[in-house]
């Protein structure tokens, strides 16, 4: 079992965030971290479980893979698609830049 | 007086067929309906108005011709806004979607549409279906009818709300640990999980990919029937969807439950629930020995550890499902970016509610380098444990009978705390783990009123079963006719 004082620091927190594209505010980042320390603590009673011969479970149902014949299928109107779009250029969608001048 | 409003869907088809209503009055009557109630219980995100008259014209005229599709044609109905509509804003209860509107149906929609239902409109639930209450939703929270201060369960709390209210007879919602079982119990109506792959997800947007399963919401276990042949079936567009043949649900339901063998898992009950709810599931199950069935008690040890287990699982899954929410395709998108990857994490700031960025987080921090095995693999290993514990109970017994929620309906604001919110799901959570299916049904009533959720959990794919079950307590049991006291057209109450 985890011994005393805080499962996760600022640090961490600070790390997850840049992993989730996440842009939290200090505060933020403070209440997370204190929410999600009470949340590990909880799961951490997971740890009391002797698993060492038991295979995990990813599906609770088997699932295979499925195939169908290689047909063509019409897909969605490329309109369509673009429609939802927050900042299209022609048939494109719009970013900001990737690359530094 | 609901009128048609208050109907079930096979008492609305029996009206249409013998001519004594038409869709259109049934549509017509739900709408007005929604009108006058909907402002103080707040289950639509958006109502599909001219939509679902211009689908009912077309159903009175396959009824005139003496062509009807089928049972449910002509019957309204609302689905959870986390389906995808062809045409119809589809949000997930969060700002990030808040003007997405789909280019295609889901398949469970397209399949509704095909059997002549009529859609009323979209429903709110909790952001991206991570809650217990609504109250997480990016727009407001939904009221329960039966005490507009109360929730009405989460996620699907639109989804109950409306077929409590009598805004109409079914409605879809989405379980992924609870999500349509808690609620139900919470509104006081039918609610079914169906096993993982009986229904396809294609169009459903993806919470937790390896747990979700839509189901339908009911005042009676007929109707819930009626929907899930509806909606049940392999589909070319998602390979989870399992090729296994959908039975005819309503022929076996007045087969009766004599002989059925009924499990009680004692870690159901446990020490820190709701009397009252406690004392009516075991008369419930009283009632299920007078129609035949015999009782035993069984044992799943590793219940205590299905939430913890769930909370990585879930989590972890969402973590990557939400990754697409990236301001590029479709959305929101902030705006004064310095880059790509600023772009990204401002626009997932504002666009993400409290709890989404919580499980987004927690997600993200069970999968990273150093926590993977002890977080994610061990969760995933204790879910086979819990799957074991099914196993081995349905080795002996045919369903099992417990309790849908440790409580009924909370008051708004109540459980601040997200482990308190969590802990709702304690009897739910297990059976989404092991992918089974799983009923709610209204089992009583508490002495102030508010309703009390009954769960039967089934094997894998015997849908029928629990439908049966439910159907026979229902045959004797009045709780699932009664209708909370709304009045229309009364000053507002409720909180913004």
């Amino acid at each position: 079992m985890a011994g005393p004082g805080p499962r996760i620091s600022p640090g961490d927190v600070e790390h997850v965030a840049r992993l989730a594209r996440l842009d939290l505010s200090a505060a933020e980042k403070e209440r997370m971290r204190t929410e999600l320390d009470g949340i590990l603590a909880y799961i951490d009673k997971l740890r009391a479980l002797d698993t060492r011969d038991v295979p995990p479970t990813s599906h609770a149902v088997p699932v295979t893979n499925v195939m169908r014949e290689d047909e063509e299928w019409p897909s969605l109107p490329q309109e369509e698609m673009l429609a939802n779009a927050p900042d299209r250029h022609r048939d494109l969608f719009r970013v900001p830049k990737i690359i530094e001048e | 007086m609901a009128g048609l409003a208050s109907l079930t869907a096979h008492e609305l088809g029996a009206r249409y067929r013998d001519g004594t209503a038409t869709p259109t009055q049934a549509v017509t009557e739900c709408l007005a309906r929604i009108e006058a109630l909907d402002p103080q219980v707040r289950a639509f995100l958006t109502v599909t108005g001219e939509d679902a008259r211009r689908r009912a014209a077309l159903a009175d005229a396959r009824f005139r011709a003496g062509t009807p599709y089928g049972p449910l044609d002509g019957v309204p109905m609302a689905v959870k806004d986390l389906l995808c509509t062809r045409g119809i804003r589809t949000t997930c209860g969060s700002k990030i979607l808040e003007g997405f509107v789909p280019p295609y149906d889901a398949t469970v929609v397209a399949r509704l549409f095909a059997a002549g239902a009529v859609l009323l409109g979209k429903l709110n639930m909790d952001e991206f279906a991570m809650g217990s209450s609504t109250e997480n939703s990016g727009f407001f929270t939904t009221c329960n009818p039966w005490d507009l201060a109360r929730v009405p369960g989460g996620s699907s709390g639109g989804a109950s709300a409306v077929v409590a209210a009598d805004m109409a007879p079914l409605t879809l919602g989405t379980d992924t640990g609870g999500s349509i079982r808690q609620p139900a119990a919470f509104s006081g109506v039918v609610g079914l999980k169906p096993t993982y792959g009986r229904v396809s997800r294609y169009g459903a947007i993806a919470f937790a990919s390896s747990l979700d399963q839509i189901g339908p919401f009911a005042r009676d276990a007929e109707d819930a029937a009626l929907m899930l042949g509806t909606i049940a079936g392999a589909d070319p567009m998602d390979s989870t969807a399992i090729d296994v043949p959908v039975p005819d649900y309503r022929a076996t339901l007045g087969q009766g439950i004599d002989r059925l063998r009924l499990g009680v898992p004692a870690e159901y009950f446990t020490d820190g629930m709701d009397p009252e709810v406690e004392q009516a599931v075991r008369a419930a199950i009283a009632t299920l020995e007078k129609l035949g069935a015999r009782t035993e008690p069984v044992s799943m040890p590793h219940t205590e550890y299905g939430l913890a287990a769930y909370y990585v699982i879930a989590p972890a899954e969402a973590s990557s499902n939400l990754a697409r929410y990236d301001g590029v395709k479709y959305g929101l998108r902030a705006t004064g970016a310095r880059d790509l990857i600023d772009m990204y994490s401002k626009t997932r700031a504002a666009g993400f509610g409290n709890e989404v960025k919580r499980r987004v987080m927690l997600g993200t921090y069970v999968l990273s380098a150093g926590y993977y095995d002890a977080y994610y693999g061990q969760a995933q290993k204790v879910r086979t444990l819990v799957r074991r514990d099914f196993d081995r109970a349905f080795e002996k017994v045919d369903l099992l009978v417990a309790p849908t929620t440790p409580g009924v309906a909370f008051k708004m604001g109540e459980k601040a705390d997200p482990l308190q919110m969590y802990l709702n799901d304690i009897f739910t959570v297990p059976v989404s783990l092991a992918g089974l299916p799983g009923v709610s049904i209204p089992g009583g009533f508490t002495q102030a009123g508010l309703p009390i959720g009954l769960q039967l959990i089934g094997r894998a794919f015997d849908e029928a079963t629990l439908l049966r079950a439910a159907h026979a307590y229902q045959s004797v049991t009045d709780w699932h006719t009664r209708r909370p006291a709304l009045q229309t057209g009364t000053a507002d109450r409720t909180p913004r």
